[in-house]
């Protein structure tokens, strides 16, 4: 029997979710016995498999242009998708920009900022277009479950991963349902 | 059941009360958690949150404002009930910018202790992505209308309880803000103070103390463990 496949990414997010997700110690040895990961930063795979994926973790919000192509084809290749931590539920720390517009962003950063050496706003075809704001997932594809937190503990991941391996449906205990 | 001259039946059990409770007041004092968020035991009933929404024989009233009954039936714990609580705690989490992994109250923060209790995971709703003012021109203390929730507790303990009449709430529905009763319009131009009890009672991160910053490790905050008995005397002592 083929295993069940997990494939994870992040966008705009600090990788303390992947992280989180290897703090669950020795247990990642039961993990690989249960499924199979396909693309993630872990495995250094850079797309989802043609035939998709089971489950999907997104971390990260969405800042620019690539980070919307990212998600919408990871949402294409993943039958369940968890949006993972603050930044992906609700932009989080990344959405701290929202306040500012994003040319007075641009402008502290690159061009008035204290020792700046030739002043210039980065300007490249290679470089994805930044967005007006940075947005959380939901606002973007269709999402199946959320594991909040900043990160979200370990725990939580094991407790997620475990239900949907199971058929069950996911729930987390009070510990585990953390924001900050 | 048993029906003593008053109680009231909540989720089933007999609670008694005093006459002129109010469904919540005898609820807290039998140790029974009903989430909330503009109620607070030592201020006037404003009843706007409607966290506390229970349904009393059948039809829906908020428990901090509905005086208990003798023989009524009170549902709370309800999965439709919390369903309701949820949608509204999510509704205040994207009107606002509530982002607890960097907010000093995280915690100790009533609106965040709630959407744990309610089962809140996501936001669901598009955030406002909203800019209030921001008044920092307090020596003491912090104003971030970006965090407040419109409810009034602030407004009522400087009026009822500090007799400074510091806060009020302007505007109507969607642009109702708190303003700050001075010729600028700014805190540091009023007599506010930190040991007031208005500076007490804030139930999220918008109104608080500049030198405290996170004043306690994570673990040991009123809120790492889930709402009980214990945290509700703390709620209505100090909060």
């Amino acid at each position: 029997m083929t295993k069940p496949t997990i494939a994870t990414c992040s966008l705009a997010g600090c990788f303390g979710c992947h992280m989180s997700l290897l703090d669950i110690d020795e247990r990642i040895v039961d993990l690989v016995q249960l499924v199979q990961f396909d693309r993630s930063p872990l495995t250094d795979i850079k797309h989802c498999s043609e035939q998709g994926v089971d489950i999907g973790l997104i971390e990260g919000a969405l800042c620019n242009a690539e980070n919307i192509h990212t998600l919408r084809e990871f949402r294409r290749r993943c039958r369940i998708l968890v949006a993972v931590g603050t930044c992906a539920i609700s932009g989080g720390v990344p959405a701290l920009r929202n306040r500012i517009p994003v040319e007075e962003c641009l402008n502290e950063a690159y061009l008035q900022g204290q020792g700046i050496d030739q002043p210039q706003i980065p300007n490249d075809v290679e470089l994805p277009l930044l967005m007006d704001k940075v947005y959380p997932v939901h606002e973007v594809v269709h999402i199946d479950y959320s594991l909040p937190g900043c990160p979200p503990p370990a725990d939580a991941f094991w407790s997620l991963l475990t239900a949907l391996l199971e058929g069950r449906e996911p729930s987390l205990d009070y510990p585990l349902r953390r924001f900050d | 059941m048993q029906e003593s001259e008053f109680s009231f039946e909540l989720d089933g059990t007999d609670l008694p009360f005093e006459p002129g409770q109010s469904i919540m007041e005898a609820a807290t004092q039998a140790g029974v958690y009903i989430p909330h968020l503009c109620h607070h035991p030592d201020l006037r009933r404003n009843g706007s949150c409607k966290l506390c929404t229970v349904k009393v024989n059948g039809r829906f009233g908020s428990a901090c404002a509905l005086p208990a009954q003798a023989g009524c039936t009170v549902e709370s714990n309800t999965s439709e009930l919390q369903e309701m609580r949820r949608q509204i705690v999510q509704m205040l989490f994207v009107e606002g910018n509530h982002y607890c992994p960097f907010c000093e109250k995280s915690g100790n923060c009533q609106l965040q202790v709630v959407a744990y209790h309610v089962g809140m995971v996501d936001m669901h709703f598009p955030p406002f992505n909203t800019a209030r003012q921001l008044d920092a021109s307090h020596r003491e203390m912090l104003l971030d209308r970006d965090r407040c929730i419109q409810c009034a507790r602030c407004v009522r303990a400087s009026q009822d309880l500090d007799k400074k009449n510091i806060f009020g709430l302007a505007g109507r529905g969607m642009n109702i803000r708190l303003v700050v009763n001075s010729d600028s319009g700014l805190l540091g131009d009023t007599d506010f103070s930190s040991a007031d009890h208005a500076a007490q009672v804030c139930p999220t991160g918008a109104l608080i103390r500049k030198d405290q910053a996170y004043p306690c490790p994570i673990g040991s905050r009123l809120y790492d463990t889930p709402i009980s008995q214990h945290t509700i005397r703390q709620d209505a002592r100090h909060d």
